[in-house]
């Protein structure tokens, strides 16, 4: 018999050897399509046969059966895959330390040709070693259908080098993504998206990979204090902080740390260190009263300048300013640097929820109400939709006391 | 057994049983009454082993349609769109009869609203047409 603990525990390294062994084989000359697909069976054949059976080298296993895979595929194939064959004894150039292995991986996944949601499920699959069916949960979509993506995605990329040097910046957005999607379901996906860009950080010296790190760990911190004991959202200034994982803030403020001090007059913080920075000063505020909103604007200031017309490329950023700027400069000034945005965000509930933030900010409880109102018919969430019907019926009950 | 969307409205549906302001208007003590009661239904179907699915729509709607070759698709926002009917959400359940539907209908509806009263809130209750020829 072998308890619970332990098969979790399996799983766990199980999956960490996913993004090795694949790299492996890809880097051995094997089609990237064929060896995940393998690999993908190997893994399902693990997670079957590993409790009974725990194989002494894990590693070792993985890559034989999926080898085994590939060679019984290869046998089956037809004249046209015979062709492709030819290039099976090539070994790509590319990244061969082993401690690249992720980084390539991901660079392979988040190819450009490839739509977000590929991209992600691809990444999640390849390098998070998660199965089909687990990532479709984590989306909540028919196993069928994200196997379909999955094929579909991966026929994409059928033909073109994956040995290019890849984006960065793509790769990090992916991890984004993963991040912000996975607060729910049976997967903890903002976990394996902190799992992931910890990988990252170890493959790569860029700053901003430190940054993106940084700024999830920030943020996750934050998560038991999000919802209460009936699910029910709890907005930063209510949220209980002892609640918060000081462990992960002060891991987040390290690699963030790390990252700052390599910036110079030609290399200024990106995006995510800058997000990571304000999120931090929220972490680091005993009680939402001792913020620090001035060095929040200044950090928005920074986030702002990073693209040309911020009202247009970044108006999340420019919407987050314009908190900073109510809560620095007083309510009107930070309504006035919403109106800015009220073409292009104009019907997004979060445009209206600021606004009701911002005027109850400044004590006006019925145009509060209001916004919220108005912003709680635009909300795309049932969990928004009921917050931001509370925070109206809050704001009226006050105005009326 | 039968399948059933128990759809709730945002409008349409027959003259309501008597109005009531929209819920951002009612006491913050009759919305968390509103609320819960709701999560109470999906536990109550969960553990009678007939909940299905249970889903919310945004209330923003588009009427689309083919444009013709070589065309965009055609967009509208549909004949009076500040009446016309609009699906809010729904519960899906299996039941073992359509009286039962019925039942869970009605409960659907005694739903807390202002005052703690209940809503008395119109429930279109629709048989889903299942895959399999019926046995008899």
């Amino acid at each position: 018999m072998i308890d619970e603990t332990t098969r979790r525990l399996d799983e766990g390294a199980l999956r960490a050897l996913v993004p090795r062994v694949l790299a492996g084989l890809v880097r051995r000359g094997e089609d990237f399509n064929a060896a995940e697909d393998a690999l993908q069976e190997a893994l399902l054949e693990a997670l079957r046969v590993w409790p009974e059976h725990p194989p002494r080298d894990p590693r070792a296993w993985l890559a034989t059966v999926a080898t085994r895979r590939l060679v019984d595929a290869r046998r089956s194939e037809t004249a046209r895959d015979r062709r492709e064959e030819a290039s099976y004894a090539e070994v790509r150039p590319g990244a061969t330390e082993e401690g690249d292995d992720a980084l390539f991986l991901l660079f392979c996944c988040c190819h450009p040709a490839l739509a977000p949601a590929s991209q992600v499920a691809l990444a999640l699959r390849a390098v998070g070693g998660l199965t089909t069916r687990e990532i479709a949960d984590a989306f909540y979509v028919p196993e069928a259908t994200m196997a379909q993506r999955i094929s579909r995605a991966k026929r994409t990329l059928q033909g073109r080098r994956l040995d290019q040097p890849g984006d960065l910046a793509v790769v990090l957005r992916v991890l984004y993504l993963v991040y912000t999607v996975g607060h729910a379901g049976r997967v903890d996906l903002a976990g394996e998206a902190i799992r992931l860009a910890r990988q990252l950080t170890l493959a790569t010296e860029e700053p901003e990979a430190r940054g993106l790190l940084a700024l999830m760990l920030l943020n996750h911190a934050r998560l038991p204090a999000r919802l209460d004991s009936e699910c029910r959202i709890v907005t930063l200034d209510r949220q209980d902080r002892g609640l918060w994982d000081t462990c992960e803030i002060a891991e987040g403020v390290r690699v963030l740390e790390s990252a700052l001090a390599e910036q110079t007059e030609e290399r200024p913080p990106g995006r995510y260190e800058v997000e990571a920075a304000i999120a931090a000063l929220h972490d680091d505020a005993a009680s939402a009263e001792e913020t620090h909103w001035p060095q929040v604007l200044a950090w928005y200031d920074d986030l702002v300048a990073l693209t040309d017309d911020p009202v247009r490329q970044d108006p999340g950023a420019v919407l987050g300013r314009a908190v900073a700027v109510g809560h620095v400069l007083g309510a009107d000034a930070g309504l006035r640097e919403t109106d800015r945005l009220s073409e292009v965000f104009g019907e997004r509930h979060r445009w209206h929820a600021v606004r009701g933030h911002l005027h109850e900010l400044g004590g006006d409880l019925p145009a509060a109400a209001s916004a919220y109102a108005d912003a709680a018919r635009r909300a795309t969430s049932v969990a928004e939709r009921d917050h931001l019907v509370r925070q109206a019926a809050r704001a009226r009950a006050t105005e009326h006391v | 057994m039968p399948k059933y969307l128990l759809l709730k409205h945002y409008r349409g549906g027959p003259e309501p049983h008597h109005p009531f302001p929209p819920m951002d208007q009612w006491a913050p003590e009759d919305v968390e009454a509103h609320m819960a009661f709701l999560k109470h239904v999906s536990e109550l179907l969960e553990e009678n082993g007939e909940y299905i699915d249970a889903q919310a729509l945004t209330p923003a709607r588009t009427w689309v349609r083919y444009g013709g070759s070589e065309a965009d698709p055609v967009t509208s926002d549909g004949p009076l769109p500040e009446t016309s009917d609009l699906v809010a959400g729904w519960y899906m359940i299996d039941v073992d009869s359509h009286e039962r539907a019925l039942e869970l209908a009605a409960y659907v509806s005694s739903e807390p609203g202002p005052g703690g009263e209940p809503l008395y809130e119109w429930i279109d209750v629709r048989e889903v047409m299942s895959e399999a020829p019926s046995d008899d």
